[in-house]
């Protein structure tokens, strides 16, 4: 295998006191090698934004180690580009200029910066709403700008936390394939945070599945599907295996999360 | 309807003055406590030209706007200061409020023996009122700023220049915004007041003279060109911001 440009060693983080406080990621420890596509999956409250924030350098105050290409991470690495799971367009901006602005910070030229910008608004189906500002786009729409606005500045290494959640079934999967097209023809390295089974399947070459608060690796599985995955594959049934033996691992995680939180009501 | 609604404004104002005309002329509301609208209307003619209105008119504005530019230069560093330093913010921030809800005209004797009775004074006493709700509106816009866009910054590795300029400017303009218009229709009313007060000045000057004058309906006229003044400061706002906002865009 190829050599690991992203580490996560023994990660743990705490909110909170030592009293009163949760163990959001306990004892974490994967690595994606260069131009892999790694998915990290788990129930809702299991951690997974948390490890999101580390990895992006944006969270200190942690146990264990990150590093980029063999250097301890501490604070965001110039290779990551990050494409957040809450809104993140800038109101202020229309659509064209959010997506160009990783390109305006380096001094891209303005022409140049709106044209390069113009192929990745086309890319997240957008053509045509360059002008209007977020207000007016739908939840899918402004994540697709979002996702846009970080491919545009081509970073080396891809951390996206759950970017298709707001999408509707079908762009959800039109849109994963653009996406892996671009990262096999970049030989992008991905770490995608999901908490879809089929999204995990079809893109990733690793899925890591966490366990429900403290979150762990739970198991790591390896997809051994060929490339490129076309509708073809999504409905042979070794993919549906591999979403089968992924949803047994994550029923049970799943329903701890609930049953805590029963626990909780009552 | 969009364009319908200043019409309607308008029309509204226009009704309004006609009823109180009507019930001036019926004598319900006493004519020495309103002047009717008319009489207003025709003194408007009157004092621009028998009370060089032009020049108090610029007066006042000049004082409002030398104070408006005092006040922005003051006011919107002090909020980023405050926003930035949580001890100082924590400190002064219920002082700061405290400073905007204070009566500050009732000091005016104080002011007028440090600074002398004079323009300078006036302005000076206008930035007081005003500088307040500028700071507080900076601070509340800058706080609001969601944290996720400061993360897109952080990740994208702005230095603090570019954070600044790219990304809490343009999140917290509307809140500054608002606070400049607080801060100049605090500082106008703070101006006119004092220039009122001390008999120094422009449009408040005017005022007292003519209510001393028992000039009702030239008292009244006087005060429309307050307005005047207000309305245009307000205008002008509103196109600095819709500038500003596409500029940042
Ligand atoms: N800033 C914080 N302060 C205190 N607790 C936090 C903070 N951020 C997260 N947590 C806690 O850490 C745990 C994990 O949260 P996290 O956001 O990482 O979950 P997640 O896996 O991303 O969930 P989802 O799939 O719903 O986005 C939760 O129990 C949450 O309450
Ligand atoms: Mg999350």
């Amino acid at each position: 295998m190829a050599v690991p440009t992203l580490t996560v060693e023994h990660v743990t983080k705490r909110f909170g006191t030592t009293e009163f406080g949760v163990t959001a990621v306990e004892d974490f420890t994967f690595d994606v090698a260069e131009g892999e596509f790694v998915s990290v999956i788990g129930p809702s409250g299991c951690g997974k934004s948390t490890l999101f924030h580390i990895i992006g350098g944006l969270t200190g105050d942690y146990q264990g180690r990150v590093t980029v290409g063999g250097e301890t991470v501490n604070g965001p690495h110039p290779a990551i580009g990050m494409v957040f799971q809450e809104e993140s367009t800038f109101p202020w901006r229309n659509v064209i200029d959010n997506v160009a602005f990783p390109l305006e910070l380096r001094g891209v030229s303005r022409a140049e910066r709106l044209e390069r910008a113009l192929h990745y608004v086309t890319m997240v189906g957008l053509r045509g709403f360059e002008q209007r500002y977020p207000a007016e786009l739908s939840g899918g729409m402004r994540q697709r700008v979002s996702i846009a606005r970080t491919l545009a500045a081509q970073p080396k290494i891809l951390l996206m936390d759950e970017p298709f959640a707001s999408l509707d079934e079908q762009t959800r999967l039109l849109l994963g394939a653009k996406v892996t097209q671009i990262q096999q023809r970049l030989r992008q390295t991905t770490l995608l945070i999901t908490h879809s089974l089929t999204e995990a399947v079809q893109l990733s070459d690793r899925i890591v599945v966490m366990t429900f608060r403290p979150g762990r690796v739970r198991r790591i599985v390896e997809v051994r599907l060929p490339r490129p995955r076309g509708d073809d594959i999504l409905t042979s049934p070794e993919f549906g295996r591999y979403v089968a033996e992924l949803w047994v691992d994550l029923r049970e995680e799943a329903n701890r999360g609930l049953d805590a939180a029963e626990h909780l009501a009552t | 309807m969009i364009r319908l609604a200043p019409v309607f404004g308008l029309v509204t104002l226009i009704a309004a003055g006609l009823a109180l005309q009507g019930l001036i002329a019926i004598d319900v509301v006493s004519r020495y406590v309103v002047p009717p609208p008319s009489e207003v209307l025709a003194a408007l003619g009157r004092i621009v030209v028998e009370e060089q209105v032009p020049a108090r008119f610029l007066l006042t504005s000049a004082e409002t706007f030398a104070a408006g530019l005092l006040i922005l230069t003051a006011g919107v560093p002090a909020g980023f200061w405050l926003y930035h330093s949580r001890p100082f913010r924590r400190a002064f921030e219920p002082w700061v409020a405290a400073w905007a809800a204070a009566p500050l005209v009732l000091a005016y004797p104080l002011f007028l023996v440090l600074f002398g009775r004079s323009s300078i004074t006036i302005v000076i006493l206008g930035v007081a009122a005003g500088t307040a709700p500028v700071i507080l509106k900076t601070v509340e816009g800058l706080a609001a700023t969601r944290t996720v866009l400061i993360d897109v910054g952080r990740s994208l590795r702005l230095t603090r220049g570019q954070m600044f300029r790219k990304i809490l400017f343009p999140a917290a303009m509307p809140a500054i915004f608002t606070g400049l218009r607080l801060g100049l229709t605090f500082s106008l009313i703070n101006i006119v007041g004092v220039e009122f007060l001390i008999n120094l000045g422009g449009l408040g000057q005017l005022i007292n003279e003519l209510a001393e004058r028992y000039d009702l309906a030239g008292t009244y006229a006087a005060i429309g060109f307050v307005l005047l003044a207000s309305m245009l400061f307000f205008v002008c706002l509103e196109h600095i911001e819709r500038w500003l906002r596409r500029a940042y865009g």
